[in-house]
């Protein structure tokens, strides 16, 4: 991990192909999250830096996962974890990607 | 010369035909926002380069689209590519629909009925309609499941209940019709800015005269017979409320069954079903410059969604309803197992009247003769869920 301020680090997000074509961005973004980090700071620090991203993820009111999107990393299902939670330390160290996973839903 | 520019929006993305005014060839583009369902799209009477797009999924929830250059563009209003980072959460919320809670309404509803007849919070889904003002560019309206009218006065960058609407007293008897408790028609009435039509899925019309603040049931004369009050003042699904501009008073409703009439603002309603052979449906509308010609597109049952017989027909009133005509010329005549949804018809304002509709085939049909002929502008899109035209100069 290198570039991130004294205590950030940078976080490596891969978002589900609809949410890359409506940021604007490829499959994979980096973004500086303040240290520990966490599913909450980094979808903070995603939609601020792609606010075109909000509501998308999590609800605009409650701030809860939407119901067909989960959060996976280093081969777990965070998606039930709270939001304040550690990630793991592969993650938080930009080793492993946060995975945003739209459920396979629909027929 | 004039041109047409024809808004479709499908299950799978939004495309954008334009023709001459011949119309007689036509480009195609899109799929804009390929993968999203586009429930509606329409341009502001006031600059037609501006248009709005409601993008949804069951994944991602509700995206609001605008488009400045008549849709070779599109952004989300407030947050345009190309402009600053924001060091945090702008003010801007172009996807936010918040049903007031405040007190300052004095009646801040929370629920309405569940199928299974209990009551159920309002829970935002998706914007169904959009209806840009006809005197500002920046002004739009938004009518959404769960039933409820938004406005916004700067572009679709932030919206705002008239909650008026919902504090009728009657929301706690609205229900979900089965495609949702949607608003999907949005009437403003041209020679008074105060007055507004809308009409729910399965709650029935609404009117305001007051600009928002307070509204009435106009259902009076709806008969509903599946419902234990066949009469009731609220509970009848509506499908669509059409209005030519220049008699905002005359109002022509495709009810679940029976096409209807009223010729008092909706203060009272008529049925003007006639001859037709089936009067379950959904679209209705009126030719650009004849106010009492109709058009209707029969469906066989609220049990059987595709035309009568396999062949799809527009019917055509000259008489403002009662008496209707088979118009097929260029339509298919067998194995035809289609719907036409509720907003998936529209008018051109050409000369000769244009008529538009699109299939859940992934048709859209047009005829430039006011009904006479048509032929296929575009046969092979995802399910069209509505169309709406453009007449450019």
């Amino acid at each position: 991990m290198t570039n991130a301020e004294p205590g950030a680090a940078l976080i490596r997000v891969v978002l589900p192909y609809h949410l890359r074509n409506l940021a604007g961005v490829g499959a994979e973004v980096s973004l500086e999250v303040a240290a520990p980090a966490t599913v909450r700071r980094v979808l903070d620090a995603l939609e601020a830096r792609y606010p075109m991203l909000r509501g998308t993820i999590r609800e605009y009111e409650t701030g809860q996962r939407r119901a067909f999107l989960r959060f996976f990393a280093c081969e777990e299902d965070l998606s039930h974890e709270p939001m304040d939670a550690e990630l793991p330390v592969a993650v938080a160290s930009g080793k492993e990607p946060l995975l945003i996973i739209g459920a396979i839903a629909g027929g | 010369m004039s041109s047409v520019r024809v808004l479709v929006g499908t299950k799978k993305g939004a495309f954008i035909l334009t023709s001459d005014g011949k119309r007689k060839q036509w480009q195609v583009s899109g799929p804009h926002f390929g993968g999203w369902e586009i429930y509606h799209m329409k341009g502001s009477p006031v600059n037609p380069d501006r248009l709005y797009a409601s993008q949804t999924s069951g994944w991602f929830g509700q995206i609001m689209q605008r488009s400045d250059d008549g849709g070779k563009t599109w952004y989300q209003p407030g947050l345009k590519p190309g402009e600053p980072e924001m060091p945090a959460f702008p003010a801007t919320a172009p996807n936010r629909f918040l049903y007031d809670q405040s007190k300052e309404t004095g009646k801040p509803l929370t629920t309405h009925q569940w199928y299974d007849g209990t009551q159920h919070p309002w829970e935002f889904k998706r914007v169904w309609h959009i209806e840009p003002s006809l005197t500002e560019a920046n002004t739009v309206y938004a009518g959404v499941e769960d039933a409820a009218l938004f406005r916004s006065a700067d572009g679709g960058e932030s919206w705002h209940e008239l909650s008026g609407l919902r504090g009728h007293g009657s929301g706690p008897h609205w229900q979900p019709g089965a495609g949702g408790m949607c608003l999907h028609t949005i009437i403003l009435d041209p020679k008074d800015p105060d007055r507004i039509y809308i009409a729910i899925s399965a709650a029935g019309a609404f009117r305001t005269d007051d600009g928002g603040k307070t509204w009435k049931p106009i259902n009076k004369g709806l008969v509903s017979t599946q419902s234990p009050n066949p009469t009731a003042e609220v509970g009848h699904c509506v499908h669509h409320v059409a209005m030519h501009p220049s008699r905002p008073g005359v109002l022509f409703m495709q009810k679940h069954w029976d096409i209807m009439r009223s010729d008092n603002a909706g203060d009272q309603w008529r049925e003007v079903s006639g001859n037709l052979p089936t009067d379950f449906g959904f679209v209705i509308d009126v030719h650009a410059h004849e106010p009492e010609t109709l058009y209707v597109v029969p469906i066989t049952s609220d049990s059987l969604h595709y035309p009568p017989e396999g062949k799809l027909r527009v019917y055509r009133s000259r008489t403002g309803g009662t008496e209707w005509e088979a118009l097929g010329n260029g339509l298919p005549d067998r194995d035809c197992y289609v719907n036409v949804l509720r907003d998936a018809m529209a008018v051109d304002r050409m000369d000769d009247c244009g008529v538009y509709f699109g299939t859940t085939g992934g048709q859209v049909y047009a005829s430039a003769d006011s009904g006479d002929n048509w032929a296929p502008i575009a046969e092979h899109l995802p399910a069209v869920l509505s169309v709406e035209v453009q007449t450019l100069q």
